[in-house]
């Protein structure tokens, strides 16, 4: 009965996938969205129904399909483990990609791609549910390519773009931006195929029970090494700095896609995959230790990319960055459990806030700079409503679902006497709340800054803005159920509680977060609140150009690696390839030819010579015969 | 006293006969014929050896290559006849038509 269920979680995507691939060349298609999105939910009841399960009940469903690889020592099986950590991330995943298909319906109306799409975004969450619940290293890795594969397809959706200057767009082109994130990842990859290959190579074994067990008994050397190979695969796909450009590019795909795979779950991966392995996480402390610190790093960091940004889905996307890098220092700091519920929180507000990006653009006809809109309070009121509660989750506003889960990482942060980290993140979540009400503001207070004559903005379908509604609520409710949400997952990770001390402040920790939080809300409001006023001094100066520019990392990358890799491989290309490779197959080739060539005067078509020739070879053969029977 | 070696000495300068036979000769019946004293060296020898080891085997499998060159000398010549009508020659150096 359970298997029963882990099958049908599993696999309905899938069947979803392939459904939808059958009309993939063919023109749109409504019943291929209705029925992808019907098999979604049923995958997303399968998923609530073993949530429960194991809620109730308190055991892991391990279930194993079938043998997979099996050769000498080797062995690894297709296994699914359903335990307290998977089912949570099921669970997100399928609701946040239920209602994306449902969305997607509405928002991909025009687009003559429609069915290819649903295809895509199907083979995505079946890739993604193969990575959470896969029993070892191998099938999560698989799933993690899986992912990868799925992102390149969908960011490079609107593959047809051409590719413009990064002064004009900063993406240069959906293609330009799928191959980087694909290329990033690899190179992210290949540290985490390198962790899984010093784990099997000193375990004997890909099975996360088995390589658990035999932690203690490896050198600190071998851990180390693993733990900073798996996180360097984690930053890849989680977007860490150095890692992180391909994240803001990744918005060329179409909105949906980056609700889905570029807020609430594919960015995730990174994070869970550090939940997951937390106890190789737990006995290294360095390594920990360095994680906090770099998503404390990147919390900031994007964050500070977003206060100028003018691209409604980029800010959006910075704060992604950022909300990841929350999570890496919860993770880091040992605090498991709390990354993984402001992992479950951010996906629901993040996904809402992105859905209601889509509906503006989808008003605006695909402009997306905010300075460029204004006012648009009046003809979207739904979807006003939705960015405004899912800004104010993201805010950290009590009694938001962000609230919760961002002050207990702040928290945990002061509880490690990690003061620095904690310093840096009560300031990001002021810079947070700066940033998304500046883009609330911008976007739906003032007066329109767009042509009023030409562009009538006009509020979604229904559907969609009902289909959105469950996001919203979880976004206002999700975090009341922190307590509950301890009592389950702390089943099998492990504990984190706030020292005495701590416990005793929390109440003054809390409040100057929400301090910090507020001032940011009202000088957001302040500066945007009655509309934007441009200030040239400020947009002018050092600091606005450096943080609008991104650092100018983008740039950097391209002087420093792109442009350099592409002039050594144009000349190993011209000196190496054609010169020396090129050559020698061609010199086999020429040789070949010319032997053919010389010898081909045999063929006289005289059998009397054909007869000589035989009698030659038959003497040669007698000769070899006696000579190798003197020599045995 | 005639021995083995004797035999076996008659057979191979026989089957060198027939082997430059079907080296030198250009017409095609006098490669036939030169195969055929081939194939009877072979029989020399067979019964030679047969004889010395006391075993029929070898004389067995004379006979067996007398009823298959018979059989083949019927074919062969019927492929002759044919050849001839067609080319109205049995010289090799006429027949050669596929130059390479």
């Amino acid at each position: 009965m359970m298997e029963g269920l882990v099958y049908i979680a599993l696999f309905a995507p899938f069947a979803s996938s392939m459904f939808a691939a059958l009309f993939g060349m063919s023109e749109r298609k409504i019943f291929v969205g209705v029925i992808a999105s019907s098999l979604l939910f049923l995958s997303f009841v399968a998923s609530a129904m073993l949530a429960f399960y194991v809620y109730g009940t308190g055991n892991a469903i391990h279930v194993t399909m079938m043998d997979w690889i099996s050769a000498g020592d080797l062995a690894i099986p297709f296994g699914f483990l359903v335990d307290q950590v998977s089912v949570t991330m099921m669970t997100v995943v399928t609701l946040v990609s239920t209602i994306v298909h449902i969305y997607s319906i509405g928002y991909m109306d025009h687009d003559k791609s429609f069915n290819r799409f649903f295809s895509y975004l199907s083979a995505f969450v079946f890739s993604m549910m193969i990575l959470v619940m896969s029993d070892n290293f191998a099938g999560l890795f698989i799933g993690w390519e899986g992912v990868g594969v799925c992102s390149w397809l969908l960011i490079g959706f609107w593959y047809h773009k051409p590719d413009v200057t990064r002064e004009e767009n900063p993406s240069i082109s959906p293609s330009w931006a799928a191959n980087e994130a694909f290329i990033m990842n690899r190179i992210a990859d290949l540290g985490m195929l390198i962790g899984i290959f010093i784990i099997y190579w000193n375990v004997g074994s890909l099975q996360y029970d088995v390589v658990f067990a035999s932690l203690p008994n490896l050198s600190g050397s071998v851990l180390n090494a693993a733990a900073i190979a798996l996180f360097i695969g984690a930053m890849g796909k989680s977007a860490q700095f150095p890692l992180h450009t391909w994240l803001t590019d990744a918005m060329e795909g179409p909105t949906p896609v980056s609700a889905l795979i570029h807020a609430a779950t594919m960015v995730t991966a990174g994070v869970f995959l550090v939940i997951r392995a937390n106890p190789l996480f737990s006995v290294t402390p360095e390594v920990s230790y360095f994680i906090a610190a770099l998503g404390t790093f990147v919390a900031f960091f994007a964050a500070s990319m977003a206060l100028v940004n003018r691209d409604l889905k980029r800010i959006i996307a910075f704060s992604t960055l950022s909300q990841l890098g929350y999570m890496f220092a919860a993770a880091g700091l040992g605090a498991y459990w709390i990354a993984l519920f402001h992992l479950a929180a951010h996906a629901f507000f993040k996904a809402l806030l992105f859905l209601g990006a889509g509906n503006v653009m989808h008003a605006m006809h695909d402009e997306l700079d905010i300075f460029k809109m204004g006012g648009l309070k009046k003809a979207m009121r739904w979807t006003y409503i939705y960015m405004g509660l899912a800004s104010l989750a993201l805010a950290g506003i009590p009694f938001f679902a962000g609230f919760f889960s961002k002050d207990a990482i702040i928290e945990t942060a002061w509880n490690e006497g990690t003061i620095v980290l904690w310093a840096i993140l009560v300031l990001t979540a002021g810079m947070t709340a700066f940033y998304s009400f500046r883009q609330v503001f911008l976007t739906f207070h003032g007066k329109a800054r767009y042509d009023e004559a030409t562009l009538h903005p006009h509020e979604m379908y229904k559907f969609v803005l009902i289909a959105m509604s469950p996001l919203a609520i979880l976004a206002m409710i999700a975090g009341f159920g922190m307590g509950g949400f301890e009592h389950f997952i702390t089943k099998l990770l492990p504990d984190y509680h706030m020292s005495e001390h701590t416990h005793h402040i929390a109440w003054l920790l809390g409040l100057i977060v929400l301090v910090v939080a507020v001032s940011g809300i009202v000088l957001a409001y302040k500066k945007y609140g009655k509309g934007l006023k441009r200030d040239e001094k400020c947009e002018n100066s050092f600091i606005y150009r450096l943080l609008a520019n991104q650092y100018y990392i983008p740039q950097l990358y391209t002087e420093i690696i792109t442009k350099p890799y592409a002039m050594i491989s144009e000349h190993m290309w011209k000196d190496i390839d054609m010169k020396i490779v090129d050559t020698t197959v061609d010199g086999i080739a020429k040789f070949l030819y010319r032997s053919g060539d010389s010898t081909r005067k045999m063929q006289t078509g005289n059998l009397s010579n054909y007869l000589n020739w035989m009698a030659v070879g038959s003497v040669l053969l007698l000769v070899i015969a006696a000579i190798s029977a003197m020599f045995v | 006293m005639i021995g083995l070696t004797h035999y076996l000495i008659v057979s191979a300068i026989i089957f060198s006969i027939g082997l430059v036979g079907v080296l030198r000769r250009r017409n095609l019946l006098m490669l036939f014929f030169a195969t055929e004293v081939m194939l009877n060296a072979v029989n020399i020898a067979f019964a030679a050896i047969s004889h010395y080891y006391n075993d029929l085997t070898g004389q067995m499998f004379a006979f067996f290559i007398i009823a298959i060159a018979a059989s083949e000398v019927a074919v062969g010549l019927g492929l002759l006849i044919v050849l001839y009508k067609k080319y109205g020659s049995l010289d090799l150096d006429d027949l050669a038509s596929m130059k390479g």
